[in-house]
């Protein structure tokens, strides 16, 4: 887990105006202070101090920059490769798809997994969104939003609750109702707005506030209640493409990914951003935390997927292979962090082997490219989504069972 | 890949489309974010552009002759400033200096001396650009762009290009070098779609294709409104030095005590993966039997296996309610009745349990939940008084006057440290921990034949919904604050000697 963020100082009297609110640590001229946002911003909007010009402060940018990378080259004593050889390597697997949930009419965009482990929601191109009992195939919730290229939903953790959004720039929060006549579009909550469309959203620990990222640039805290607007992320230079909260007992921060080719680690709390990795070498579609919170993975259209260490501040593993060309589109992991699972834009899925750096399992069997691919939250199972709309899970086949009857292929 | 406008077909009469398409584009970054200020007047300046192409009430435009062509659409510089007076009803300067940002940002551009960008009060040409071509649509006038525009007029006719331009295009030939092959295949393209439009429609695209990179990339670098010298660069490169500047004061850790961390994470959760180990029972999708479900719900016994992940870390242990159970059932037989140091305990998770629910709670409620915490837990004489250091507890104090969802963080951190290093390790050494470890399940793996699985898949059963769960679980809140009476701290400190 990540100490820094967790002992940090983030709520308190600002240094500056005396105010008490969310703090962020940054340093002037190497002094640590803690400053409220709206201090922040006032001093960077200062502009040009005595002394300074555009060009001094580009010089003061460009060897900030090479001070960074000073500090964290200092601390690659080891390489990831090194210390996995010490660990066994894996038995092939052999990952079979177990079901295909059809029902979709377009292009399904986004699939995320509810705490019972076994529903879902997903949304598609054609507007709408869907709530299945994965186990039983059923389809228990349908709803259908006014815009199309719905790319983001969300279960909440109660499970009592779906949020959506898309190209309407909004994200909505749809309670679900065991009444299965109501219309589920009666009691939407509006509840983050953008000026872009929304790429992706996420509940926090409670069903009260949605956490969005959008293709204006920004990340956005909501209270799904109210809608008001509680924290703002600003940092991506372009559309940010995805988000994840961090899984540790303290779930103060989170990663998004862009089009910038950043991918950027921010305090919730304060708004700051503290972390940022810009290795890729095209738009990162998809950002996923490591399940100790510790590190994150990337994938890209640059057609690799990466690995990072939160605590060393360093990329540690590129997954790629000459065979893929096409850019990846999602990862996960599975429930030990052991398997990556990364959905690519040539159809098919790959599982790395997150320690060793190579290639486990090649999956096959979509018709068209995996916009998602989420591991279900007790591990036993991944769920595909893909432009083919269709929805695939699939799972370990033990030699012990037979094979799996027919239909479910 | 992002969404953004592709050209598809460009219209002769300024009539606006716009085809949505997913595509695969390499991102530098967007300059067009730092424009944000100003797009919000060049909106503005949008609704007046579109005013004035009114047939029946805008300006008034004819066709000319050109060297050979006949140009379609072409208004005079005095009947525009004649408009201009006309709708806004001011000075000749203001007019003037509107109508000369008009062309200065691409809107109107001269078809005569097409490189002065200003609007002449005379019988001087022009014409409205094409809405692909303006300034606030959503992609940039990008450097591989614009090397295609150029090579484009190169294969047109060599020679053709002026010196900024040969300038520019050499530049570019440097360092957009690995795509170049690219570039001159599009360009080659587009030269011969443009072949195959008639004369007229060649002209006229050619115009306004030339007087948009006129307004992108302007021949003299000052005078220019539309360039990234602006005044948001230099607030961008503040806030980028800060952000490097924490970055580097940050601390961190060497790789090989955070790498090794990572893999000692794999190797305590090997077992409990599904895709490495098998899950006992059976896993539910591959055998259509749910046992492997049933059997981790918040039930009163549960399998050794999820014993043992609690073990992993306090958050394991408390992410599962049922382990929350049992570490209660700890606090509660361990420490109650105990000297108040050690009653700190029990008041902790409590505490640590109701700052949560002020944090992720809605807006509203804080007030009320702020007021809650601390008549129980921080005020004197509480009643489930958390002992923390005097500084921490000065700070909470004087934050809940003004209750925000993280008043609580500091309080919350140290009681969540002292969990996470004393009391847990206490708790997997107590009897409750071990009892539990002895008496928990190991379910036996199932084996079932080829006909017992066809039944399984035609029986799966349906669960209970999570609606349904909520509404036990919110009951069963209400009936346990409604039982437990409050604990009467006066009574119990009187017991107790105070040493000090």
């Amino acid at each position: 887990m990540c100490d820094q963020t967790f002992v940090a100082i983030t709520f308190g009297p600002c240094d500056c105006c005396g105010k008490a609110s969310p703090l962020m640590n940054i340093y002037i001229k190497s002094e640590a202070t803690n400053y409220c946002s709206f201090c922040v911003e006032v001093m960077a909007t200062q502009g040009l101090q005595a002394g300074e010009s555009a060009a001094s402060l580009k010089k003061e940018s460009d060897s900030l920059k090479k001070k960074l990378e000073e500090e964290r080259a200092k601390l690659s004593d080891i390489e990831l490769s090194q210390v996995a050889e010490k660990i066994e390597v894996l038995a092939p697997l052999s990952i079979k798809t177990r079901r295909v949930l059809k029902g979709h009419g377009n292009k399904v965009l986004c699939m995320d997994w509810c705490k019972d482990k076994r529903r879902l929601v997903s949304s598609s191109q054609d507007g709408k969104v869907i709530v299945w009992d994965a186990f039983t195939l059923n389809k228990e919730h349908g709803v259908t939003l006014p815009c199309t290229w719905v790319l983001a939903c969300a279960y909440a953790p109660s499970g009592c609750a779906v949020a959506c959004g898309g190209l309407d720039n909004k994200c909505s929060v749809f309670p679900l109702s065991l009444d299965k006549n109501e219309n589920l579009n009666t009691k939407k909550k509006s509840v983050a707005m953008h000026t872009n469309y929304v790429s992706g959203c996420t509940f926090t620990s409670s069903d009260m506030q949605i956490l969005t990222s959008s293709g204006d640039g920004t990340c956005a805290l909501w209270d799904v209640e109210s809608g008001q607007l509680l924290q703002s992320f600003h940092g991506h230079t372009a559309d940010v493409l995805s988000l994840d909260l961090a899984p540790s007992e303290t779930g103060n921060t989170f990663v998004s990914g862009g089009c910038d080719r950043k991918a950027n680690v921010w305090d919730m709390r304060s708004g700051q951003n503290i972390q940022s990795f810009e290795c890729h070498e095209s738009d990162i579609n998809c950002v996923k935390y490591y399940p100790s919170g510790d590190a994150f993975a990337s994938a890209s259209d640059d057609a690799t997927c990466r690995f990072y260490d939160l605590r060393a501040d360093r990329e540690v593993a590129v997954y790629q292979k000459d065979s893929i060309i096409f850019g990846a589109s999602t990862v996960d992991f599975s429930l030990s962090g052991r398997l990556l699972f990364a959905g690519y834009n040539d159809y098919t899925i790959n599982a790395w082997d997150v320690l060793k750096g190579t290639r486990v399992s090649a999956l096959f069997g979509h018709e068209n490219r995996v916009s998602r691919v989420r591991v279900s939250p007790d591990g036993t199972a991944l769920c595909s989504a893909s432009w083919d709309n269709t929805l695939r899970y699939l799972g370990f086949g033990w030699a012990t069972y037979s094979t799996v009857s027919k239909g479910f292929r | 890949m992002r969404i953004c406008l592709r050209k598809v077909d460009l219209p002769l009469s300024p009539a606006p489309i716009s085809i949505c398409r997913m595509t695969i584009r390499t991102a530098r970054p967007n300059r067009g974010q730092h424009f944000r200020p100003r797009t919000h007047c060049l909106n503005k300046l949008e609704s007046i552009v579109v005013e004035m192409q009114d047939p029946k009430s805008g300006v008034k435009g004819s066709e000319q002759k050109l060297n050979v062509s006949t140009i379609p659409h072409v208004i005079t510089g005095k009947d525009v400033i004649a408009w201009i007076t006309n709708k806004m009803k001011t000075t000749p300067e203001e007019v003037q200096a509107f109508g000369t940002m008009l062309v200065a940002y691409g809107y109107i551009y001269p078809l005569q001396n097409h490189k002065k960008l200003v609007l002449c009060n005379d019988s001087s040409l022009y014409r409205f650009q094409t809405p692909y071509f303006w300034p606030t649509q959503k992609w940039v006038a990008e450097d591989s762009d614009y090397a295609i525009y150029l090579a484009k007029r190169n294969i047109r006719k060599k020679g053709m290009l002026e010196a900024y331009e040969q300038a520019h295009y050499s530049h570019l030939h440097d360092w957009l070098n690995h795509k170049w092959d690219f570039i001159v295949m599009q360009a080659t393209e587009q030269y011969k779609a443009g072949k195959e439009r008639n004369k007229p429609d060649r002209v006229v695209f050619d115009c306004q294709e030339r007087a948009y990179w006129i307004v992108s990339r302007p021949p003299v670098s000052e005078h220019c409104c539309v360039k990234s010298n602006d005044p948001n660069e230099s607030i961008t490169t503040i806030s980028t030095n800060i952000f490097y500047q924490q970055a580097i004061m940050r601390s961190k850790v060497k790789s090989s005590v955070s790498l090794g961390a990572l893999t000692k994470y794999v190797t305590t959760y090997k077992n409990h993966d599904p895709f490495l180990a098998p899950c006992l029972p059976s896993n539910p999708w591959q055998t259509d039997h749910d046992a492997y479900w049933t059997c981790n719900t918040r039930i009163d016994v549960p399998t050794k296996m999820r014993v043992e992940r609690w073990s992993f870390s306090l958050f394991e242990l408390l992410s599962d309610l049922r382990g929350r159970d049992d570490f209660k059932v700890f606090l509660k037989k361990e420490f109650s009745g105990m000297p108040p140091h050690l009653m700190r305990h029990l008041s902790n998770l409590a505490f640590w349990e109701a700052a949560e629910e002020l944090k992720w709670g809605t807006a509203s409620s804080m007030t009320s939940k702020a007021e809650t915490i601390f008549k129980t837990f921080l005020a004197p004489g509480a009643p489930r008084w958390i002992n923390i250091d005097g500084r921490t507890m000065g700070l909470t104090v004087k934050g809940l006057d003004h209750p925000h969802r993280y008043v609580l963080e500091a309080a919350q951190t140290h009681v969540f440290l002292l969990m996470k290093k004393d009391t847990f390790f206490r708790y997997l050494k107590s009897p409750v921990y071990k009892d539990t470890q002895k008496n928990a399940l190991s379910p036996a793996p199932h084996n079932f034949s080829p006909a017992q699985l066809e039944q399984n898949a035609q029986n799966r059963s349906l669960g209970v919904h999570p609606v349904i769960v909520w509404q036990q679980e919110e009951e069963e809140k209400a009936k346990a604050a409604a039982a437990s009476a409050p604990v009467d701290v006066k009574a119990m400190m009187s017991k107790i000697d105070r040493k000090k």
